[in-house]
């Protein structure tokens, strides 16, 4: 740790000795206790519990809705980040702040708001049903619980960055002879292709671990639509801490590993 | 910032009030009990200021069975616990060396002051037939059941219908199999007994819910009857749920007597009709018969007599590997 | 207008005209996925919530647990986040004013928390202050109780709240640089005063809008509460715990009427963003005129 490159401004030694030892003691330490934990186990036993059909089931369906809600997100928030930054129309204001509710609302009020609407008997639950097809305690509902409550990343990624592209660009392309969607394509994608990565890194990464808007609308039926985090919460409650923990630690290396593969391709493109 | 200093207002509150209340005792119980706890909570405090003793604060937690002895085991300071199976309780002696490991004798009944059976709740006029449990294992029939993993209640019904289905057709083979096609139609797993209740009764799911006589009685009254009606089966299981006195707490809060005198509450006439109000059937005959309208005559299959007790049921169906994960995961 | 999209807008009128009508349907869109999504669920709490009318919605807000619980959250969300913003500021400052190896593992550390499953954040607690963890016989011989109280319910907040000060700062003091700071130092500013007088105001939106993102997130969290709270009635319980409580006490509407609550102070913390980030906005604006 050297190299300060403005030596006036002091507090550089106490800023990152504070920050150091927060992160140590509220993050770091209790993750690393996980991690010994799980060591307890012998590298065969934790192959059997993560290899387990219900564990790879949770694994499967964590993982692809929490994948499917952040490609969701990622065509309907560009449609809304796209409409706040470049038009001006009525309610844009209301939009622009209500962008922000499904972070701002406890994901447990989310939960049960969603089951209530998406339930057979609920609002949208009853015309699906009509429709001869269930949301509520299906994957859908999962996957529509994790879209709702990972939008407001993917939009708030994506706004900056679309504020920044100079109108003029795209109006060049036009004037140029380029169709809409050949401006799309070759002028749009490759300057909001990085921020979109980073909105849907961000939604994908709340999305797998998301519990309280999930668990009411889930029907937490094993090999089914249960989500990871409940089995940690199951295998707990069946003192199970072993079990716990193994997955647990599953979770947050398949987590860090993607997050670095879409990192790594980010930065691949932003270079490009 | 007027937040922060709502907020130092209610830490100096909490620090005032906290030494006032002489003594509070925790009961940490599962998820059908919280209306007749929070009812008896109240006549055991009567009782106990009639008998010359301070008022006593009553803390109740509801949840899972399952996730409630572990809460305890995990260090949440218990006095008592009121949990649905002797299993879950046995597990604060195994894994917490919280209560001796002849908790269950030191109460009259194996430590069970009211006895609950399975029953189940269909919607108004049973459109489906249901009559008796294999009914349930029709095509297009839609079971709603907690998971036995994490509820109590979930337990019971699967010994039940096990029970019933090695009764009628003989063999354990085919009782699993008729426990494999019961799950089958089962389309919502929640993690709790409370959690199915509200799944079938407040979001629609499902023709049937297996249920705890006293949960589906309950559901009968808070939705009003005319939207569901209770059928009774066949057979079913004497559902005991056991009460104990957690030493390791008590001992060290000094909440000994108050947590006794707590539990003897429940074997007292008052206790008992209490439970029977909430639909527990209570141990004392006498009162049984004032409320032998409310409680249909089942044959019932006990988890002793019939199963060898938790301590055989509990690793033979529920642990990793059981019957219950054989028939989930073959599916 | 620049002059090249006057001439832009001349030249192609034909396009211009497919393009406004391309810019009604995305509007509509826009508006459709807002009303269905955002706006739809808000509706149900509110219709739910109000089913058997005021009266009925207010003893369920105004009942004793729903008021400890209500406590108890202002409690936890009065201690983590001033906990949080003191670790932001200082966070941002070391990261934003100075180079030094592994700085970039440093943030990727602050960001940590945002990946990791709230379940996981309460496990790790028990795990290591559960009466089977780590800490706990030295925890139960000295009386001291963590998880299942006060300090476990405001540690999982903590945890899952960590980044979202460090988050807003860091871009904001990096793009802030260091000449101003600096001049005062020259000027004969001690490292105090140079903080309070330079670079205070000048974070001081950006620090306002990590607050709010901190509070609405420490008041909301579930996953992580649910693990440590022990779900005591009236004591260890928090507002989000307390919903779900009510939800499976067949309590529909008072479930839905507490949440009403918290869905409007969510309203309320958005109506404190918007604010702030308006102020972020009119100051950069300001900054680059000058």
């Amino acid at each position: 740790m050297s190299r300060r490159t403005s030596p006036v401004i002091p507090g550089f030694g106490l800023t990152l000795g504070y920050t150091l030892v927060y992160l140590s003691l509220l993050v770091l330490i209790p993750l690393g206790a996980m991690f010994v934990h799980a060591a307890q186990l012998t590298w065969e036993q934790f192959w059997t519990i993560i290899s387990s059909p219900r564990v790879l089931a949770a694994l499967k369906l964590s993982f692809g809705t929490a994948f499917l809600a952040a490609v969701i997100n990622g065509v309907i928030g560009t449609l809304l980040a796209w409409v706040l930054v470049r038009y001006t129309f009525p309610g844009r204001k209301i939009i622009e702040a209500m962008i922000d509710l499904p972070f701002a609302l406890p994901t447990a009020v989310a939960g049960i708001a969603l089951t209530a609407l998406y339930a057979p008997n609920g609002l949208i639950g009853q015309f699906a049903t009509s429709l001869g097809f269930k949301i509520a305690y299906t994957p859908l509902g999962i996957t529509l619980a994790l879209t709702f409550v990972t939008l407001p990343f993917v939009v708030r990624t994506i706004q900056p960055v679309l504020a920044d592209i100079p109108r003029e660009v795209e109006e060049a392309a036009a004037c140029l002879g380029a169709k809409p969607l050949q401006v799309a394509r070759h002028v749009l994608l490759p300057a909001l292709l990085p921020a979109w990565l980073t909105g849907f890194a961000l939604a994908f990464a709340r999305g797998v671990g998301e519990y309280g808007s999930v668990i009411f609308i889930a029907g937490n039926m094993p090999m089914k639509t249960e989500i990871l985090p409940l089995l940690i919460m199951v295998q707990l409650d069946q003192y199970n801490y072993a079990g716990a923990t193994a997955i647990g630690v599953l979770m947050l290396v398949v987590s860090f590993i993607l997050l670095l593969l879409i990192n790594l391709l980010q930065r691949r493109i932003s270079h490009s | 910032m007027s937040i922060r200093r709502f907020a130092l207002a209610t830490l100096a509150s909490t620090l005032i009030a906290g030494p006032v209340a002489a003594q509070t005792l925790l009961n940490v119980s599962y998820d059908p009990t919280r209306e007749l706890y929070s009812e008896f909570n109240a006549a055991f405090n009567k009782h106990w200021q009639a008998q010359g003793n301070e008022a006593v604060t009553i803390q109740q937690s509801h949840g899972g069975s399952g996730k409630q002895a572990r809460a305890v085991i995990d260090g949440l300071r218990a006095d008592v616990v009121t949990l649905a199976l002797a299993g879950d309780i046995d597990e604060l002696y195994k894994l917490g060396k919280l209560i001796p490991q002849n908790w269950q004798e030191r109460l009259p009944d194996a430590s069970t002051p009211y006895t609950s059976t399975i029953v189940f709740l269909v919607r108004k006029g049973n459109p489906k037939g249901i009559k008796d449990w294999d009914d349930l294992v029709k095509p297009g029939v839609a079971v709603i059941t907690p998971n036995p993993k994490t509820s109590g209640g979930a337990r019971w019904n699967l010994l039940a219908a096990w029970a019933f289905a090695q009764q009628k057709y003989g063999s354990e083979a085919q009782a699993k199999e008729f426990v494999a096609k019961l799950y089958k139609n089962v389309p919502v797993l929640d993690t709790g007994a409370r959690g199915s209740s509200i799944t079938f009764v407040n979001n629609g799911i499902g023709d049937v819910l297996l249920a705890w006589e006293n949960e589906a009685f309950l559901a009968l009254k808070e939705e009003g009857g005319d939207n569901f009606e209770i059928v009774a089966p066949s057979l079913s299981i004497l559902a005991e749920p056991p009460v104990s006195v957690v030493d390791a707490n008590v001992d060290r809060k000094g909440t000994r007597k108050v947590a006794e005198a707590y539990l003897n509450y429940l074997y007292s006439d008052e206790g008992q009709r209490l439970a029977a109000k909430h639909f527990y059937r209570p141990r004392n005959q006498a009162i049984a018969k004032d409320f032998s309208e409310q409680f249909s005559d089942l044959r019932l299959v006990t988890i002793d007599a019939d199963f060898g007790g938790w301590k055989t049921a509990q690793p033979k169906f529920f642990d990793d590997g059981g019957i219950f994960d054989q028939i989930y995961q073959a599916r | 207008m620049s002059s090249a999209t006057l001439t832009a807008s001349a030249v192609n009128n034909a396009a211009r005209r497919g393009s406004a009508l391309g810019r009604r349907l995305l509007v509509i869109s826009a508006w459709l996925v807002f009303l269905l999504f955002l706006v739809l669920p808000l509706f149900v709490v509110l219709t739910e919530a109000l089913k058997q009318g005021v009266g009925v919605f207010f003893t369920s807000i105004f009942e004793p647990d729903a008021i400890s619980a209500l406590k108890l959250t202002l409690l936890a969300v009065g201690i983590a986040v001033p906990l949080n913003l003191l670790f932001g500021v200082a966070a941002a400052w070391c990261v934003s004013k100075y180079e030094f190896r592994g700085k970039s593992i440093l943030v990727t550390l602050i960001d940590l928390p945002f990946s990791v499953s709230p379940v996981i954040a309460g496990l790790i607690y028990v795990l290591l202050f559960g009466a089977q963890g780590f800490f706990g016989p030295w925890l139960r011989e000295h009386d001291i109780q963590i998880i299942f109280a006060l300090p476990g319910i405001v540690l999982a907040t903590l945890f899952v709240t960590v980044p979202f000060v460090a988050r807003e700062l860091i871009p904001l003091m990096q793009e802030q640089g260091t000449q101003e700071e600096e001049a005062a130092r020259l000027l004969g500013a001690n490292g105090w005063q140079m903080f309070w007088h330079v670079t205070l105001p000048n974070i001081k939106w950006g620090l306002i809008y990590g607050v709010v993102l901190c509070t609405a997130r420490a008041m909301g969290e579930f996953g992580a509460v649910s693990v440590v709270s022990g779900h005591i009635r009236g004591y260890t319980n928090t507002l989000p715990l307390h919903v779900e409580i009510l939800y499976n006490e067949y309590n529909h509407v008072a479930a839905f009427s507490v949440a009403s609550l918290l869905l409007l102070l969510a309203l309320l913390i958005l109506l404190l963003k918007q604010w702030s980030e308006s102020r972020i906005n009119h100051l950069k604006a300001r900054a680059g005129e000058e």
